[in-house]
């Protein structure tokens, strides 16, 4: 990342790092030390604390700042019968574990039953403690989430979770930076979760490393915030530190009148700074990729990564036409994994499972996405849907509005809230050899039970999917516009309209 | 910490790219509450094949792991780390590892060495010829010789520094407690904070 000078235009990425520095490293045989980052928020899980409290209480430290830390429970949660005790022994013992940790040192904790509990990168938002401008960081990878709103904010490990926890800094070393610019407008059924399983597929599941990604354009600045946390997200999968977007109207919109919100002076100073943030004319990205959204189709993958993805109108590539001896060799093997043949049209694929939820797309407009297409329509008897709100105060909001009820009537299974299947580490798993479409991020081998197979897909796919029993678009199911992020009237006449 | 500063051992040929965390170590391990104890749980699903190269001798015996390119992507989990550690791996050779892997490693005095993909081949092939052979990771020289192949690996000075001293990350800042200090009373006043919660 670009030195500090006053006169050389920045980016976004560049002026969030300048303001947060505590002490710059220093230069030493041609190469720098990292920099100490001062950190603003600090979100803590049961699954990837227990060890860096141990490591506190071993060396006799306190937590330095747990006005800056608030905790919840996710990974490990039931998302059924949540007034019994946690039946698995292990999983409740890193719940109670986080519980007297939380005690002990002080830090705010949500908990199991709680309106705030829920995925950890649903519940920041939400209270408003994600604001603008701000460095934030979680013992997990998605917490590029926040990044949505121009905010720093990156997955560390367990010995950081320690350091951050002692020290309220971390360490860093520059990034690169890369501008993801995505032109154009969605067309009608396609989401953002489409534009990132395109952007991953385009660069590689390595593509984005070492790099801050900014994603700009004409397409990113209509999404709502919830869409853009949705691309912000899946930025790790590209193997990029964080990703980010400019904060705009849009973004003071979300935040304000949230609980930890800005009020009265604060607001206006706040709104102030967030503004001069925005990459400035003239400032110089390492890398630069561009999408034309206008072009995009509902995206779903294929392997095991990521970064095997495909329209969902193309068929199942076949692995000898792959250029790279790696990539050959990884689809051949994924290929197998998946019990997929080369050639299959996608939407001929049938699934077992469909999982809606995660950090990735299990905010209240998801839902609110998925249930426009189900509506009055039924499932295939075959496919067990499943449906697990981002936070118990999605959840609400959800059943306030009578969503719950669309989802019930469709015979879906509406769940307490937690990262359930995302990654399988409670009772919510697919057997050995089921097919899921999943709304989540990650379609590693195992990911969501042993010997499951995971397609990515967006909420309306998973939708339209439910109802056709094999991967669908929502146009397959006559389902009308909807999918698109912006309302029809917000875009530009005629967008969307031309094949 | 544990310094290293040469390593000999044995190298463990793992032909696969995009070795992500969930491979090293899948999510149902993340529920301990420990910091040691996760050997069992390396590439768990993969030992189970008798074929998986861990399960075969003299590998089983193995310190220096050498796998293709985009090692560690993934989930942040550091327990991928301390499970290669708890099994015995002191480096880990790609051409290409993930961000996050990369930096959990060098705090936990796992060293991650970067060797072109072609070199990574070559010694994929002097493993295979003769099982059992041994590489030696020399940091003062950024090295690796293995057989017959001589190769030189990337690292930043300031990992580098850190592994062959073997130093802890928050003793290191904490020697900067004023400079945090300082740095604090200048944040902007509106700045959230988590307490008193509004809710
Ligand atoms: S929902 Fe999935 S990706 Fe998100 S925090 Fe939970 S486990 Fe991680």
């Amino acid at each position: 990342m670009a030195e500090n000078s006053a006169e050389k235009p920045l980016t976004l990425a560049e002026k969030v790092w300048r303001d947060h520095v505590v002490a710059r490293g220093e230069d030493k045989d041609g190469q720098r030390s990292p920099d100490l980052l001062y950190i603003d928020l600090h979100l803590v899980h049961e699954v990837t604390s227990p060890q860096a409290f141990e490591g506190l209480r071993l060396a006799g430290r306190p937590v330095r700042r747990p006005d800056l830390t608030i905790a919840t429970e996710d990974h490990n949660t039931p998302t059924l019968e949540i007034d019994k005790p946690i039946a698995d022994p292990i999983s409740r013992k890193q719940v109670d574990t986080l519980r007297s940790n939380c005690q002990e040192f002080g830090i705010r904790l949500h908990s199991l039953g709680d309106a705030n509990q829920g995925i950890v990168h649903v519940v920041g938002p939400q209270l408003g403690l994600t604001q603008p401008g701000m460095t934030v960081v979680c013992g997990d990878s998605h917490t590029s989430t926040h990044g949505a709103f121009g905010s720093l904010a990156m997955g560390i490990g367990t010995s950081e979770v320690e350091h951050v926890l002692a020290t309220q800094t971390l360490p860093l070393k520059p990034f690169k930076t890369m501008a993801i610019t995505v032109n154009g407008t969605l067309r009608p059924g396609v989401s953002s979760k489409d534009i990132i399983l395109a952007v991953i597929a385009e660069i590689g599941t390595g593509g984005g490393q070492g790099y801050v990604l900014e994603y700009r354009g004409t397409a990113i600045e209509q999404l709502s915030m919830e869409a853009r946390m949705t691309i912000c997200n899946m930025s790790i999968e590209a193997g990029a530190r964080a990703g980010m977007v400019a904060p705009d109207e849009t973004t003071f919109e979300y935040v304000k009148g949230r609980p930890h919100a800005p009020q009265g002076e604060d607001w206006d100073a706040a709104v102030e700074y967030w503004r001069s943030l925005r990459t400035d004319e003239g400032a110089e990205f390492d890398a630069e990729v561009i999408i034309d959204a206008d072009e995009l189709d509902p995206f779903v993958t294929w392997g095991t990564n990521p970064g095997q993805g495909v329209s969902l109108n193309e068929s199942v590539p076949d692995p000898t036409q792959f250029h790279d001896p790696v990539d050959r060799e990884s689809a051949e093997r994924a290929l197998q994994y998946m019990d997929l043949e080369p050639g299959t049209p996608m939407k001929e694929i049938r699934v077992d499972t469909v999982f809606l939820g995660s950090c990735t797309n299990a905010r209240l407009e998801d839902l609110r996405k998925a249930a426009e297409i189900i509506k009055g329509r039924q499932k295939d008897p075959d496919v067990r849907m499943i449906v697990v709100p981002g936070s118990a105060k999605v959840r609400l909001d959800a059943e306030a509005e009578g969503l719950d009820q669309v989802f019930k009537d469709f015979g879906a299974e509406w769940r307490f809230a937690g990262c359930s299947m995302c990654l399988g580490m409670n009772p919510d798993q697919l057997e050995p050899g089921e097919r899921c479409a999943s709304t989540s991020n990650r379609n590693f081998e195992g990911r969501q039970g042993k010997g499951g197979r995971t397609h990515l897909v967006s909420p309306v796919v998973a939708a339209a999917t439910a109802i056709r029993g094999t991967l669908s678009a929502p146009s397959d199911v006559g389902a009308g516009p909807g999918g698109g992020e912006t309302p029809l009237a917000s875009r530009p006449a005629g967008a969307g309209l031309h094949a | 910490m544990e310094p290293i500063i040469t390593h000999t051992g044995i190298g463990v040929p793992l032909k696969q790219s995009n070795v992500d965390t969930d491979q090293i170590i899948p999510a149902v391990f993340l529920k301990r509450i420990t910091k040691t104890g996760f050997d069992d749980a390396l590439f768990h699903a993969w030992r189970k094949k008798p074929e998986f190269v861990l399960n075969q001798e003299p590998y089983s015996r193995g310190t220096v792991l050498v796998a293709g390119p985009d090692f560690g992507t993934g989930s942040s989990r550091e327990h991928a780390v301390w499970a290669l550690k708890d099994y015995g791996f002191r480096v880990v050779i790609s051409s290409r590892f993930a961000d996050i892997f990369y930096g959990n490693s060098a705090k936990q005095g796992l060293l991650a060495a970067k060797v072109a993909q072609p070199d990574v081949e070559l010694i994929w092939k002097e493993l295979e010829k003769e099982p059992g052979t041994e590489i030696t990771v020399d940091l003062q020289s950024c090295t690796v010789r293995c057989g017959s192949v001589d190769a030189t690996f990337e690292i930043d000075n300031y990992t580098r520094w850190r592994l062959m001293e073997g130093l802890d990350d928050i003793s290191l800042t904490l020697r900067q407690e004023e400079t945090i200090t300082t740095y604090e009373a200048t944040r902007p006043g509106f700045k959230p904070t988590t307490l008193p919660a509004k809710v």
